[in-house]
């Protein structure tokens, strides 16, 4: 156990931190961390001035940021690992000799997920640090309920690993586009899970996806922790205690671990069946 | 042979073809390449129902999320190319065969645009009938006109990062994948640019699509006049102004890359 962790674990990690952060100057690294999900946010904070009769007061307004920022954790970090086999395997064309290396590959691909999160944790970090500071947010440190907020992240966070584990393994034996996939689930948890609008807005037909994912359950904790009961005029999750909420999003992220569990064994198993290894996409 | 001009129309058609066809060859990539974006608007028009803003503002993030189709081809498919196509082994060919470097580039944006145009089109059919997107043109000829300069500065604009991201090497992947929501901000892709204010508004209109979309907006629909920066007429002669300067910018980089990267002996070395 610990032989796979210091053999494994910390080297993928440090990989991961390597290949996220090293192409340039440390202060470059820093200010583009900052520039990306600041831009993405400020869209949303300029779409609100240009609907002039939204105040930046309105619990709206909070709900989208704070949807927004913590949204940065499921593109790192789901879409971050299925990216991570595909440069192993296909830009520097290293994942074959992982596989003949003395190391467990799903501890290879949790490592550098946790280099995915350390990047996104800064990025998060910066762009809750606007928001309080710049973007009128509500958002108060002293405020703030620390341990629900910490135990939501560890969880959401557990989860998107094991999403992504599965994306990961699953890309694994896709020849053609693998670039897609991570993206689209991705996407699809940007308009489903209610990251920046509340999913009662959806078509009645497709509300029922929103209550299956788990980001959904997450973003409602990490919303109450860090706003408190600003945001009690949002209908979608109000009828559910933060107990209810954690009890929901810990089932989820068991059954999607055990779900990675399984996944990771079978597509490992067919991706060497069927020569994927050293597999170069769209040829 | 063909030489001269005649060899110049048959470079653009030659590397024009294979984006055209490489399109149809496959779909997959017409799907995610088309159903990502709409997924990203779908959240902006969801979004501004949130905020009960009226029926044009949707129309902002319909007609953006299909402008986006432009951009990401512009900035991954001719901007990265010349780099992508130095780490295939093919840029070393290009440049020993008797063809001109600029015809290159050219086949490789009219190609890109005729297929992203697909993209963007089947973005905007797909907005318009989900989300009832209505449009209130007030002249088809200026709205057709403000679209060609736009594309044209667009892709001249690619043209010149073409050489440029050549020489940052490997930075390309990052620089590209972290610009693309500052870019989104500033060419105000998803709403009216003049919320900036003028001063930035102009510094953003340095970027083609700014200019652009700015005055598609205001072309398109009924709210349009009220929330542009500028008038449709100068931000055509701005478009007319950014073509000529991005193309004739893209000539200049072009030899001088072509040279360097001789001189330097660096157009096959993978690891810059």
């Amino acid at each position: 156990m610990l032989n796979t962790f210091s053999r494994t674990f910390i080297p993928a990690a440090w990989l991961g931190w390597q290949v996220e952060s090293n192409w340039t100057h440390p202060l470059v690294f820093f200010l583009f961390s900052a520039l990306k999900p600041i831009s993405g946010v400020m869209i949303l904070v300029f779409m609100f001035r240009a609907v002039s009769h939204v105040s930046t007061s309105s619990p709206l307004y909070a709900y989208i940021y704070v949807g927004n920022a913590f949204y940065i954790y499921v593109g790192a970090i789901v879409a971050g690992a299925s990216y991570s086999i595909l440069d192993d395997r296909e830009r520097y064309r290293s994942l074959k000799y992982l596989y003949i290396a003395p190391v467990s590959i799903p501890v290879y691909m949790f490592g550098r997920a946790v280099a995915r999160f350390a990047t996104a944790t800064l990025a998060v970090a910066i762009t809750l640090a606007a928001g309080g500071l710049i973007f009128k947010v509500p958002i108060h440190p002293l405020q703030v309920d620390w341990p629900m907020f910490l135990s939501a992240l560890f969880l959401g966070v557990l989860c998107l690993a094991a999403i992504g584990i599965i994306l990961g393994s699953w890309t694994l034996t896709i020849r053609s586009e693998p670039h897609f996939l991570g993206e689209a689930v991705a996407a699809a948890m940007y308009l489903f899970s209610g990251a920046i609008f509340p999913i009662t807005l959806l078509p009645r037909s497709l509300q029922p996806i929103g209550y299956l994912m788990p980001m959904t359950y997450w973003l409602e904790l990490v919303r109450r922790a860090l706003l408190g009961t600003n945001l009690s005029v949002f209908p979608t999750l109000v009828s559910y205690s933060n107990g209810e909420l954690f009890g929901v999003l810990a089932i989820l992220t068991a059954s999607f671990g055990v779900v990675a569990f399984i996944a990771f064994r079978y597509f490992d198993r067919m991706a060497r069946d069927r020569g994927m290894i050293d597999a170069q996409s769209n040829f | 042979m063909d030489s001269g001009w005649r060899l110049f129309l048959r470079t653009i058609v030659a590397r024009a073809y294979p984006r055209v066809i490489g399109q149809q060859r496959q779909k997959s990539w017409i799907f995610f390449e088309t159903f990502l974006p709409f997924i990203a608007v779908a959240g902006y028009v969801y979004v501004y129902r949130a905020m009960e803003a009226s029926q044009d503002f949707m129309g902002f993030a319909v007609m953006g999320g299909a402008m986006t189709a432009f951009w990401l081809n512009v900035i991954w498919s001719m901007s990265a190319q010349m780099y992508w196509e130095k780490d295939n082994g093919n840029l070393a060919l290009y440049i020993m065969a008797p063809n001109s470097m600029m015809a290159i580039l050219l086949g490789m944006a009219l190609g890109g645009m005729v297929a992203t145009a697909l993209r963007a089109a089947v973005i905007l059919i797909f907005g318009i009938w989900v989300f009832h997107v209505q449009f209130a043109v007030s002249s088809f000829v200026q709205l057709f006109a403000v679209f060609l300069l736009t594309m044209s500065a667009l892709y001249g604009m690619g043209m010149l990062f073409a050489s440029l991201f050549l020489l940052y090497g490997r930075n390309v992947w990052q620089i590209n994948a972290m610009m693309q929501e500052p870019i989104y901000l500033i060419s105000g892709f998803y709403f009216p640019v003049k919320n900036f204010g003028m001063v930035v508004s102009l510094a953003a209109s340095i970027l083609p699509m700014t200019l652009g979309m700015d005055a598609m907006r205001q072309l398109m629909f009924s709210s349009g006049p009220a929330i542009g920066f500028l008038p449709v007429r100068k931000e055509i002669v701005g478009l007319v102004f950014l073509s000529v300067v991005f193309v004739t910018a893209a000539k200049y980089w072009l030899d001088k890359m072509e040279r360097l990267a001789v001189q330097e002996g660096t157009l096959t070395d993978r690891r810059k």
